[in-house]
């Protein structure tokens, strides 16, 4: 009975101890998004010493060298928004055909073999898509436009494009496919065809999913580094010609990190000043699409 | 009789339009493939003459078609294998807590759930700069493959927690209340029930979320892993460079002729994710096979 008792004590401190460690793992991740914002912003202030917010986020010239620089980060803003809306323009429509083929035309059989193939297609690491940009895109790009630059905007917008089609198509199909079934019966019944129950009735009915996807793909452009980097370059102008080299916010965080920027300088701590302002961007993006998913949701359950 | 002709003619439209737009979606989702099949070709072409053994085994070297890639192997093995063992158990763990120990939904799941959702949307560039100032400079832990580690682990946990979150969400209400019902305790439900029939899901994500690490670049860099090292790493405190980063230096630095060693580095990283996603498609086989 003793014995019955001691051990039964002992599972429950077991039981605490395991509950507690387990609510310290996640509680870790709280403290990560802590830090990240403690780090992005206690690492600005010093550049903001030196140059001004004003300065910062109006100016058009980014040239951090040669000293003491001048640090207008409109110029990466540009680059960055650029490659995010074409991207956006090849992968928002591709992706939502490709979603409505999977979920409202394809045979299970083929079905099988699309996602497969797009989900291998998403699991290819970015540095990959930069080579592909750098060494297939802009080649093929250069028999259209021989001026064209090794590392520039297009090849870097069609890259990012390519690459987050998959993730367009199976957000997508996922929003599509949780529009009730019943919805599209009862436009067959009206006699409306395929092209018509799809465009007038599901996409509608999964307007806010479809959105988030959207959106939370043009964010995943928005942070992409590696792709942008090696396609799009590291030239901070501000140009409308697509097919010149660009810099974005991220190609300058990457080449500055692995240049020669002693710590401390103005431009060492002008990429936590890039990054936090990155990081504004992406957050703002990924709340606006988590609350389109959360308001879809409520839709349909 | 004019009606009904207008009415066919504009069914024949609708119909017309019909077809059409099923073409566009039908290209439109084929597409990926093709582009995928571009992909694998262009870099079989470019980089299959220089696949060896040896490019495997030997050392980095400053001249294009004579290097191999072992540092960076190692590396990478290195830096995945420190993600394993940091961020598994602590994904596992956090997963446990929020859908075992905490059913009932109160505040603080809600916010750690909400959190967790806003972390995976963070550009992998931002962990590195967390990394940088906090391992490499605060803990000073200098350009170590540990502090590589350590970064990469805080950039896939997010991912970890979600898959491992899904697979225990799979597990049947009933395994647990049997369990509960025979007096085991909560943990011993979980360790003895749930954990164990969500097994292939939990790895099914977690080799996924592993072969994500694998391929990441950016956080690398601005954590300070070099473009060249002389060797592998040998302990935790050593510098260090990861296959993605070189192939990354290499494609940058075309002109010098080294974009067939960035090809064929690709053949190999590429290889390994391959391995590390058909264990994750046989894994998922297997548990669909068993329920």
């Amino acid at each position: 009975m003793a014995r019955f008792h001691s051990s039964k004590g002992l599972r429950t401190i077991s039981e605490w101890t395991v509950k507690r460690f387990c609510f310290i793992c996640a509680a870790v991740s709280i403290v990560t998004t802590i830090g990240i914002i403690f780090v992005l912003v206690s690492q600005s202030i010093p550049f903001f010493r030196t140059v001004s917010p004003v300065d910062f986020f109006t100016g058009t010239d980014w040239s951090p060298t040669p000293e003491p620089g001048k640090f207008g980060v409109i110029p990466l803003i540009y680059g960055t928004v650029m490659i995010t809306i074409g991207a956006g323009l090849i992968a928002v429509p591709l992706g939502l055909l490709s979603a409505i083929f999977l979920s409202e035309y394809a045979p299970s059989w083929l079905r099988n073999f699309l996602k497969p193939a797009l989900e291998l297609l998403a699991g290819i690491p970015t540095v990959v898509f930069g080579y592909f940009g750098l060494f297939f895109v802009t080649p093929l790009l250069r028999h259209v436009i021989p001026a064209i630059q090794s590392s520039n905007a297009l090849s870097g917008a069609i890259v990012v494009g390519i690459m987050i089609l998959p993730l367009v198509s199976s957000l997508c199909e996922d929003a599509i496919s949780a529009v009730p079934r019943s919805l599209r019966e009862g436009a067959y019944g009206l006699g409306a065809t395929k092209m018509e129950v799809t465009t007038k009735i599901v996409i509608p009915g999964a307007l806010s999913g479809v959105m988030a996807s959207f959106i939370l793909a043009l964010s995943r452009a928005l942070g992409e580094t590696m792709a942008v980097t090696l396609a799009a370059g590291s030239n901070p102008i501000l140009t409308f010609n697509p097919a010149k080299a660009i810099e974005t916010m991220t190609a300058y965080i990457v080449s500055t990190s692995k240049g020669d920027a002693g710590v401390g300088t103005v431009r060492y701590n002008s990429i936590f000043a890039v990054g936090f302002t990155l990081f504004v961007f992406t957050m703002m993006m990924n709340m606006i699409a988590l609350r389109l998913v959360k308001k879809f949701r409520q839709v349909y359950s | 009789m004019i009606a009904t002709s207008d009415a066919a003619k504009r069914l024949a439209k609708r119909k017309r339009a019909d077809a059409m737009f099923r073409l566009a979606c039908l290209v439109a989702a084929f597409l990926g493939v093709v582009i995928l099949v571009l992909f694998i070709y262009k870099i079989i072409a470019d980089g299959i003459s220089r696949l060896n053994w040896n490019f495997v085994t030997d050392k980095l070297s400053s001249r294009p078609g004579r290097t191999g890639i072992w540092p960076a192997v190692a590396g990478s093995l290195y830096v995945t294998g420190l993600t394993i063992l940091i961020a598994v158990p602590t994904g596992i763990a956090a997963a446990v807590y929020l859908e075992e120990f905490n059913t009932r939904k109160n505040r603080v799941t809600e916010f750690i759930q909400l959190n967790i959702a806003n972390l995976a949307g963070v550009p992998s560039i931002v962990y590195g700069m967390l990394g940088l100032a906090v391992f490499v400079r605060w803990m000073a832990l200098k350009q170590s493959v540990l502090s590589g580690g350590l970064t990469m682990s805080l950039l896939i946990l997010p991912m970890v927690i979600i898959v491992t979150q899904e697979a225990l969400r799979a597990v049947p209400r009933g395994f647990r209340d049997g369990s509960l019902a025979l007096g085991s305790s909560y943990w011993q439900a979980i360790r003895y029930q749930v954990l164990p029939s969500a097994a292939p899901g939990i790895f099914t994500g977690i080799i996924l979320s592993l072969s994500r690490a694998v391929g990441e670049t950016a956080p690398l860099i601005v954590v300070g892993a070099a473009a060249y090292v002389a060797g592998a790493p040998k302990n935790l405190g050593d510098t260090y460079t990861v296959l993605p980063i070189k192939i990354f230096d290499w494609a940058g630095e075309a002109k010098h002729g080294f974009n067939e060693d960035a090809a064929t580095a690709i053949l190999v990283l590429m290889m390994a994710l391959l391995v590390l996603n058909s264990a994750a498609i046989y894994l998922r086989a297997r548990a669909r096979l068993r329920r």
